[in-house]
C-alpha cells in the first residue's frame, strides 16, 4: 500500500510480480525506485502487509509511477488506482489489472500476456515507441473507458478493445492484428495500415484512401466477443450476427487492411 | 448368454489404434453444415480403400465457436501424416466449396496438423490471418490462429492447425438374423441408439457393412477379401459361422476417440440389435494378431 502521494515521478519497473515472488518482506522494502534523480527503495514508499504467491497488489494513487509491470513475463499484478505511464509496457506474460485510469503508453510494444484497465488509458496503449519499428506485438489489451490518441499504432500481433471511445489515429500505420472499439474512433483511424483489423459500434468515416467493400456479416468476431465476454470485458449481445460495412485500405499502403463499421440487423448489400 | 431372446457369442471384438481429428463445421443453417459434413465424409468408409474413416459423429453440439449451428465429423486415418493428407482435401474440396460454412478444430491437442496454413493459400494473398491470444481464455489455452479465405460468398474461415491424438479404430458386432429385412431392421435400430454416443463414428453406409473382409486372400495382391465364413451363400463351400435359420449377416463397425465410448457404443448398438428374427449376435476378431484393443461382448454388456 502506498504510503504517501508523490508529484515528482517514480520509476518503479521493480515491481513486478514474477521478481518479487519468493522475496522476504524486507528483500521486497528494499529493492531500488528511482524518485526523480535519486534512487530510493520500496519501503521508502509502500508499507508491505502480506508476501507470498504470485499476484502483486498494490493501492494508492501511482499515477505518478512509471514503468509498472514493465517486461513482467508471469503472475498477476493488480494496480487498485491511477497507474502511470508505461504500464506493461514490453509486457511478455501475466495479467495486469487496474481498477483505475493509466496514463500514456501502456502495453506499449507488449508481447504478450493481458492488461485490463477497468477505467481510461492515455495515449498510444500498445503502439510503437519513437525509433522503434513495431508496436503491439501480442498479448491483449482491454480498456473499459476511453483511450487516447495513436493506440495500437504500427501493431503487429494482438489484440485491443476499447469499451468507449478511441482518440484520433487509432491503429495508425497497424501491420496486422485487431482493435475493436465499442464507441466512437476519432479520425484517421486506420492511417497507413498494411493489413490488421478495425472494428468500431459507431458511425465512423474512413480516410478517401480506404474503399467500400459492401456489408456483411463476420461471424469469426463472436470468437472474440464470446473471449471478451468471458474476461468481464461488455460487448453488446449477438454483434457478430449485425452486418458490418467493409472499408479496405489503406491504399496509400498495400491495401490489404479492413476497418468494420458497424451498420445494421438488416442486409443492404 | 441371450437377451430378448437373441444368443450373445462368448467372444471379441479386435480393434486397434489409428490417429483421429474432430472438426466442428458450422454454417448459417445446420442444412448447410449436415450437408458440408455429409459430403466431407463421403467415400471414407475403411482405410484399406478410402485412406480414411471418416463420419458424423453422434449428437448436434449445443454451442460452436462462431454460434452458428453445427455439426462434428471424427477423422481416423493409420498416421498423422496421412490424416493431414485427408483433412486438407477433406476440408478443401467438400467443406470450403459448401456455401456459408466455416470449419473448426474439435480436439485440443499438443499435437496439431496442418489444415487452414494449407489452404490459405487459396485466397492469393487475400487471405486474413486472426489469432484468438491464449492470454484472453481463462485457462491460457493454446492460441488459435484462424484464416479468413475470401470467396464468392463472403469468407470461409478455417482454423489454422487442427489438434490430433491416439484413438481407436474396429470396433464391432455381427448381427446375424433370419431374413435380410430382420437384420437390415435390426442394425438399423443398432446404429440410430449408437448416435446417440459422443466421441464415434460407424463410417460405413449407414453405419452398416455388408461386406465385411477377413485379412488375406487367394489372390497375392489382396490384402484383404470376402469374410467368407459369415456369408450366407458359401455355405457348403466353406466352413460356415453362421448359426442354423440364419441368412443374413451385417456388421456395424465402431471407430471413436477411446476405448470407454466405443465400449459403450457396441453395448447401446447390441441391446438395440436384439429384436425379432436376429438369431446372434457376434464380433470380429483375428486371434488377437490385429489390434491390442479386445471388446468382450458379454463383459461390455455387463458393464454397459
Amino acid at each position: 500500500m502506498l504510503k504517501d502521494y508523490t508529484s515528482i515521478p517514480v520509476e518503479a519497473d521493480s515491481l513486478r510480480p514474477d521478481k518479487i515472488t519468493g522475496l522476504s518482506r524486507d528483500q521486497i522494502l528494499a529493492l531500488p525506485l528511482y524518485h526523480g534523480n535519486k534512487t530510493v527503495t520500496v519501503g521508502d514508499f509502500f508499507e508491505v502487509q502480506e508476501t507470498g504467491g504470485d499476484t502483486l497488489v498494490i493501492e494508492g494513487d501511482l499515477s505518478k509511477f512509471k514503468k509498472l509491470g514493465q517486461e513482467m513475463e508471469g503472475g498477476r499484478l493488480v494496480v487498485r488506482g491511477n497507474a502511470g505511464m508505461h504500464l506493461g509496457a514490453y509486457l511478455r506474460g501475466g495479467t495486469i489489472e487496474v481498477f483505475g485510469d493509466t496514463a500514456d503508453w501502456a502495453g506499449a510494444e507488449m508481447k504478450g500476456g493481458l492488461i485490463h484497465i477497468h477505467g481510461n488509458t492515455g495515449h498510444r496503449a500498445g503502439a510503437v515507441y519513437r525509433g522503434s519499428e513495431v508496436g503491439m506485438h501480442g498479448g491483449v489489451i482491454l480498456v473499459d473507458g476511453n483511450a487516447g490518441l495513436e493506440i495500437g499504432s504500427f501493431m503487429r500481433r494482438g489484440l485491443i478493445a476499447v469499451g468507449g471511445n478511441a482518440g484520433d489515429f487509432a491503429g495508425a500505420h497497424m501491420i496486422a492484428g485487431s482493435i475493436l472499439v465499442m464507441g466512437e474512433m476519432g479520425v484517421r483511424a486506420g492511417a497507413s495500415m498494411r493489413r490488421g483489423t478495425l472494428v468500431t459500434l459507431k458511425p465512423f468515416e474512413p480516410l478517401p484512401t480506404f474503399r467500400d467493400s459492401g456489408a456483411y456479416r463476420f461471424p469469426f468476431l463472436r470468437l472474440f466477443t464470446d473471449r471478451l465476454h468471458s474476461r468481464g470485458f461488455r460487448v453488446p449481445a449477438d454483434v457478430e450476427q449485425s452486418l458490418f460495412r467493409r472499408f479496405v485500405g489503406d491504399m496509400n499502403e498495400i491495401g490489404l487492411g479492413e476497418i468494420l463499421i458497424l451498420e445494421g440487423r438488416d442486409h443492404d448489400g | 448368454m441371450k437377451l430378448n431372446n437373441v444368443e450373445i457369442e462368448d467372444t471379441y471384438a479386435e480393434a486397434f489404434g489409428m490417429r483421429a481429428a474432430r472438426l466442428l463445421i458450422t454454417a448459417a443453417d445446420v442444412e448447410w453444415a449436415r450437408t458440408a459434413a455429409s459430403v466431407m465424409t463421403g467415400f471414407g468408409t475403411s482405410v484399406i480403400g478410402c485412406n480414411c474413416e471418416t463420419g458424423i459423429e453422434g449428437p448436434l453440439p449445443e454451442s460452436t465457436p462462431d454460434g452458428r449451428p453445427g455439426v462434428r465429423v471424427l477423422l481416423f486415418a493409420t498416421s498423422s501424416k496421412q490424416l493431414e493428407q485427408q483433412l486438407v482435401l477433406r476440408v478443401g474440396q467438400c467443406v470450403m466449396t459448401c456455401p456459408t460454412t466455416a470449419c473448426f478444430d474439435d480436439l485440443p491437442s499438443e499435437e496439431r496438423l496442418k489444415v487452414g496454413s494449407k489452404l490459405r493459400f487459396f485466397g492469393d494473398g487475400h487471405q486474413i490471418s486472426k489469432r484468438i491470444e491464449s492470454s484472453l481464455s481463462e485457462n491460457g489455452a493454446t492460441p488459435r490462429r484462424l484464416w479468413r479465405i475470401p470467396v464468392m460468398d463472403g469468407e470461409f474461415v478455417v482454423e489454422d492447425k487442427v489438434g490430433t491424438r491416439k484413438a481407436v479404430a474396429g470396433g464391432n458386432f455381427f448381427i446375424m438374423g433370419r431374413t435380410e429385412e430382420d437384420t437390415s431392421r435390426a442394425a438399423r435400430a443398432a446404429v440410430r441408439a449408437m448416435r446417440e454416443i459422443p466421441g464415434i463414428i460407424m463410417p460405413f453406409p449407414g453405419g452398416v457393412v455388408r461386406s465385411g473382409s477377413k485379412i488375406g486372400s487367394k489372390y497375392r495382391k489382396l490384402i484383404a477379401s470376402t469374410n467368407s465364413p459369415y456369408c450366407p451363400t458359401l455355405r457348403g463351400q466353406v466352413e460356415s459361422a453362421l448359426p442354423p435359420g440364419a441368412s443374413c449377416c451385417l456388421e456395424i463397425v465402431v471407430d471413436g476417440l477411446d476405448e470407454e465410448s466405443i465400449g459403450r457404443a457396441m453395448a447401446v448398438g447390441i441391446r438395440a440389435a436384439c429384436t425379432r428374427g436376429v438369431v446372434r449376435i457376434s464380433a470380429g476378431n483375428y486371434g488377437g494378431k490385429l489390434g491390442k484393443f479386445h471388446f468382450h461382448l458379454l463383459q461390455l454388456l455387463e458393464k454397459n
